[in-house]
C-alpha cells in the first residue's frame, strides 16, 4: 500500500477499472504487465478525470506507458489545478 | 445462376470537399483539404475543433420543407448522392426495373444526431416529451427507405452497420446481388451526418481525434478528422448497361470481408490482410494486377501501421510497386459513408488516369514505407485498384475496382 494518498486513489482507479486486485499494483507496474492496453489506458484516464475533476490532454496521455507516468502526470495536473484556485485543494 | 460483370454508370458524391462529383474529382485531383473548423456545432466544450463538413449546407436547397421535416441530415445526405447517381446513370424507370432494383446503404451512427436532440430536450431541458418524428429520423436504415420512396425502387433494400466498413459492406453486397442476377440495378453507398455535441463528446472522450488535421501515414500523424456527407453508386449488369447506351464509369469486379476476432477497438494486420486476399480471390486476380489501393488511411497511429504491414504481407515484393493513398486527409473519415466516398474516389482515380494524393503528408514513418503519393496527385494509367476499409470491432471490407 502507498503511503501517498493521491497515489492510493490512483491506484484505486486502476483497480477498479481494469477489475484487478488493488494489491496488483505497484508504482513500478508497466501497463504491458498489467495487461492494460490502449482502450484500457483511455478508460483509466476517463475514470482519474473524473476522480480528481482534471483534464488530461491528449498529448500528455499519450506519452503514459506506465503507472508512475501516471501518478506523477495526475499529480502535477492536480498541483495545476490547486494553483490555479485554491479553494479546491480543500480535498 | 448468372454471373454479371458490374458496371458502376452513375456516381453521386456529397461532401466536405464538393457538393457533387465534379466539385469533388476537382477537389481531390488538386489535392484540396476540406478540413476546417466545425460550424454546425458549438465546438467550445471539445478538445478538437476541425471537422471535414458539408460547407453551408442548407436542406431547403435539396427538399421541400415538409419532407425535410422527417429526415435527419444523414437521410438527406443519402438521398442527395442517390438523385446525382441515378441522374448520371440516365435510368428510365419502368414498372418492371422498380420491382427489379436494390438497395444497400451503409451507416454508423444513423440518425443519431436526432437522438441526441431528443436527450437534450429531456435531460438538459427538463421537457417530458421527444419529437415524435425522433424513431423514424434515427433508424440507420432511414437513407435506404427515403431512397427507396424517391426512386419508387421495391425490390431488396437494407442497410449494413458495421461502422466505419459500413458502406464498404453496402457496395460489396450491391455487387453481389447484381453479379448473381438478384437484380437489375443496384443503388449502393453510404450516408453520415456524425457531427452533433453527444457524439463528438464520445470520440473525444476515445482520444483518437487529432486536434488539428488527419496526416494520414506521416510520422507525426495525431489522429483521424471526423467527415460527413455520402456517395451512392448504380451498379448494373455490364452487359445490360452497354446494351442501353450506359456510360460505364469503370466496374466492381471483387468484394472481400473478414472479421478480426481479436479486440473491440485495436486493428489487427492479419484480419485487413485477409480482406484483401479474399477480394483479390473473389475477383480472380493476382496481387501484381493491382496498381492503387486507396488505403483505409485513418492518421491514426495504430491504423497506419497495421495497415502497412497489411498491405506488405499480401503484395510482398509488388507493395513497393503499388500508389498508396488515403483520401481520408481531404474528405475526413465519414465512418459509415467511408467507404462508398473512398469508391466513388477510386473509380474516378482508374478512369481519369489520376491518383489522388495523401493530402498533409509531412513527415516519412519508417512504419508506413509505402508510396504514399504525399499531396500531390499522380497521372498514372491503372487497370485494377482496392478500396480499404477495416472497422473498429474489427470488420474488414475490401472492393476490387477495374477501369
Amino acid at each position: 500500500m502507498p503511503d501517498d494518498p493521491l497515489t492510493q486513489r490512483v491506484f484505486s482507479v486502476i483497480a477498479a477499472t481494469q477489475r484487478i486486485p488493488f494489491d496488483k499494483i505497484t508504482i513500478d507496474g508497466k501497463f504491458a504487465e498489467l495487461g492494460i492496453d490502449s482502450m484500457d489506458g483511455v478508460n483509466i484516464l476517463f475514470g482519474l478525470e473524473n476522480e480528481f475533476d482534471i483534464t488530461i490532454p491528449d498529448e500528455a496521455a499519450k506519452q503514459i506507458r506506465d503507472v508512475r507516468q501516471m501518478v506523477e502526470g495526475v499529480s502535477r495536473l492536480v498541483s495545476e489545478k490547486e494553483a490555479a484556485d485554491p479553494a479546491s485543494a480543500v480535498n | 445462376m448468372a454471373n454479371h460483370r458490374v458496371a458502376i454508370t452513375g456516381i453521386g458524391v456529397i461532401s466536405a470537399i464538393g457538393r457533387d462529383v465534379s466539385e469533388f474529382w476537382a477537389s481531390l485531383a488538386a489535392g484540396k483539404c476540406g478540413i476546417r473548423p466545425l460550424k454546425s456545432v458549438d465546438t467550445a466544450t471539445l478538445r478538437f475543433r476541425n471537422g471535414a463538413e458539408v460547407e453551408d449546407y442548407d436542406s431547403s436547397r435539396y427538399f421541400e420543407e415538409k419532407r425535410a421535416d422527417f429526415m435527419d441530415r444523414f437521410a438527406q445526405f443519402a438521398v442527395i448522392a442517390g438523385r446525382e447517381a441515378v441522374a448520371q446513370a440516365g435510368i428510365e424507370w419502368t414498372p418492371d426495373l422498380r420491382e427489379n432494383a436494390g438497395i444497400v446503404t451503409g451507416s454508423c451512427v444513423g440518425g443519431q444526431s436526432a437522438e441526441d436532440a431528443g436527450f437534450v430536450e429531456l435531460y438538459k431541458l427538463g421537457h417530458n416529451r421527444v419529437h415524435p418524428l425522433t424513431i423514424p429520423k434515427v433508424m440507420a436504415n432511414a437513407g435506404a427507405s427515403h431512397l427507396s420512396m424517391e426512386f419508387g425502387i421495391t425490390g431488396p433494400s437494407y442497410t449494413i452497420s458495421t461502422a466505419c466498413s459500413s458502406a464498404t459492406h453496402a457496395l460489396g453486397q450491391a455487387y453481389w446481388m447484381v453479379r448473381m442476377g438478384q437484380v437489375d440495378l443496384a443503388l449502393a453507398g453510404g450516408s453520415e451526418a456524425t457531427f452533433s455535441v453527444g457524439i463528438l463528446k464520445a470520440w473525444e472522450a476515445m482520444r483518437v481525434v487529432s486536434g488539428d488535421t488527419c496526416r494520414p501515414f506521416s510520422r507525426n500523424r495525431s489522429g483521424m478528422i471526423l467527415g460527413e456527407g455520402a456517395a451512392m453508386m448504380v451498379l448494373e449488369p455490364l452487359d445490360r448497361a452497354k446494351a442501353r447506351g450506359a456510360t460505364v464509369y469503370g466496374e466492381i469486379v471483387g468484394f472481400g470481408m473478414s472479421a478480426d476476432a481479436s479486440h473491440i477497438t485495436q486493428p489487427s494486420s492479419a484480419g485487413a490482410s485477409r480482406a484483401m486476399r479474399a477480394a483479390l480471390r473473389d475477383a480472380g486476380l493476382k496481387p501484381e494486377s493491382i496498381g492503387y489501393i486507396n488505403a483505409h488511411g485513418t492518421g491514426t497511429q495504430a491504423n497506419d501501421g497495421t495497415e502497412t504491414a497489411a498491405i506488405r504481407a499480401v503484395f510482398g515484393a509488388h507493395a513497393d510497386k503499388l500508389a498508396v493513398s488515403s483520401t481520408k486527409s481531404m474528405h475526413g473519415h465519414a465512418l459509415g459513408a467511408a467507404g462508398a466516398i473512398e469508391a466513388a474516389a477510386t473509380a474516378f482515380a482508374l478512369r481519369n488516369g489520376l491518383l489522388p494524393p495523401t493530402a498533409n503528408y509531412t513527415q516519412p514513418d519508417p512504419e508506413c514505407d509505402l508510396d504514399v503519393i504525399p499531396n500531390v496527385a499522380r497521372p498514372a494509367e491503372v487497370e485494377f485498384a482496392l478500396s480499404n476499409s477495416f472497422a473498429f470491432g474489427g470488420l474488414n471490407a475490401v472492393l476490387a475496382l477495374r477501369r
